[in-house]
């Protein structure tokens, strides 16, 4: 009973889905980045996947995987500093009341 | 016998990152959506330990749970009061975007299911030891990653400056 390659794809499809809905209905700037990082999981998932069954000699996929999560890492952090920022600023995290840039 | 334990755990794997997943992009406490986001991350490194990519499971845990998870609740913890729900949504943009989340599941998901059916076993991968990627991180050659490492360790310096002065106290 081998898995076939479609069932990884499928999984990491869905949670790119998921994190497609989570990034348009919600308001609030912190659960927007969380489904920003779903996506970005997905899609990481993706690269593994395709390295392990199309390519099981390299490690090409692995390590756009790895160099991927590293970036994340960045600009998770940076969003963060930036939205703890708007907050001191603004007292407020959703996107619809944050209409100025100026403080 | 082995096979069927790998399927089992892909079952267990896919019904967590299914349900969580889920449940951290409809739930409406903002704590609870970051704690479900860590159980999906999870069962991402459970998917890359199954496919043999042990280092990268590794990694996955160390810098998604241990860092990015606990950026995310202390960033939580800072701009709200715990316990607090979100407004309920605007019902025509939840359906709007659900609409869209779903055909974009459907068309990718049957345009992909008809390009895959070769794919149905792993082909056979020797152990990955820390020494090759080592020497894949740190050489110049074919295949090898040394300025795209030397890249990523200059932008998370110049993330961790930015940072600081970002949200420092004026």
């Amino acid at each position: 009973m081998e898995i076939p390659m479609i069932c990884y794809l499928l999984l990491s499809l869905f949670m790119f889905c998921c994190g497609l809905y989570g990034f348009i209905t919600r308001k609030n700037m912190i659960a927007m980045l969380i489904s920003l990082e779903l996506m970005l999981n997905g899609v990481d998932m993706n690269f593994v996947v395709f390295n392990r069954f199309l390519f099981p000699g390299s490690m090409e996929g692995m390590m756009f995987t790895l160099f991927a999560v590293a970036i994340a890492a960045a600009e998770t952090a940076l969003a963060i500093a930036i939205i703890v920022n708007v907050f001191r600023v603004a007292k407020d995290i959703d996107v619809q009341d944050l209409t100025t840039m100026k403080f | 016998m082995e096979s069927v334990g790998s399927f089992i755990a892909y079952v267990i794997i896919a019904l967590v990152i299914v349900i969580f997943s889920v449940m951290a992009v409809t739930t409406r406490k903002i704590l609870r959506a970051a704690t479900y986001l860590l159980f999906v991350l999870f069962a991402t490194a459970a998917v890359y330990f199954q496919l043999d990519y042990e280092f990268l499971g590794a990694v996955q845990i160390a810098v998604y749970a241990g860092g990015i998870v606990v950026l995310f609740v202390f960033a939580i913890l800072l701009t709200s009061h715990p316990g607090n729900s979100e407004k309920k949504l605007e019902s025509r943009k939840n359906v709007r975007a659900l609409l869209l989340g779903v055909t974009m599941f459907v068309i990718a998901g049957i345009s992909l299911a008809g390009r895959t059916e070769s794919f149905l076993s792993r082909p056979e991968m020797s152990f990955i030891d820390m020494k090759s990627i080592g020497t894949a991180l740190m050489g110049t050659g074919h295949g090898q990653y040394l300025l795209p490492f030397e890249a990523v360790s200059i932008l998370l310096l110049a993330c961790m400056i930015g940072g600081i002065v970002i949200a420092r106290k004026k």
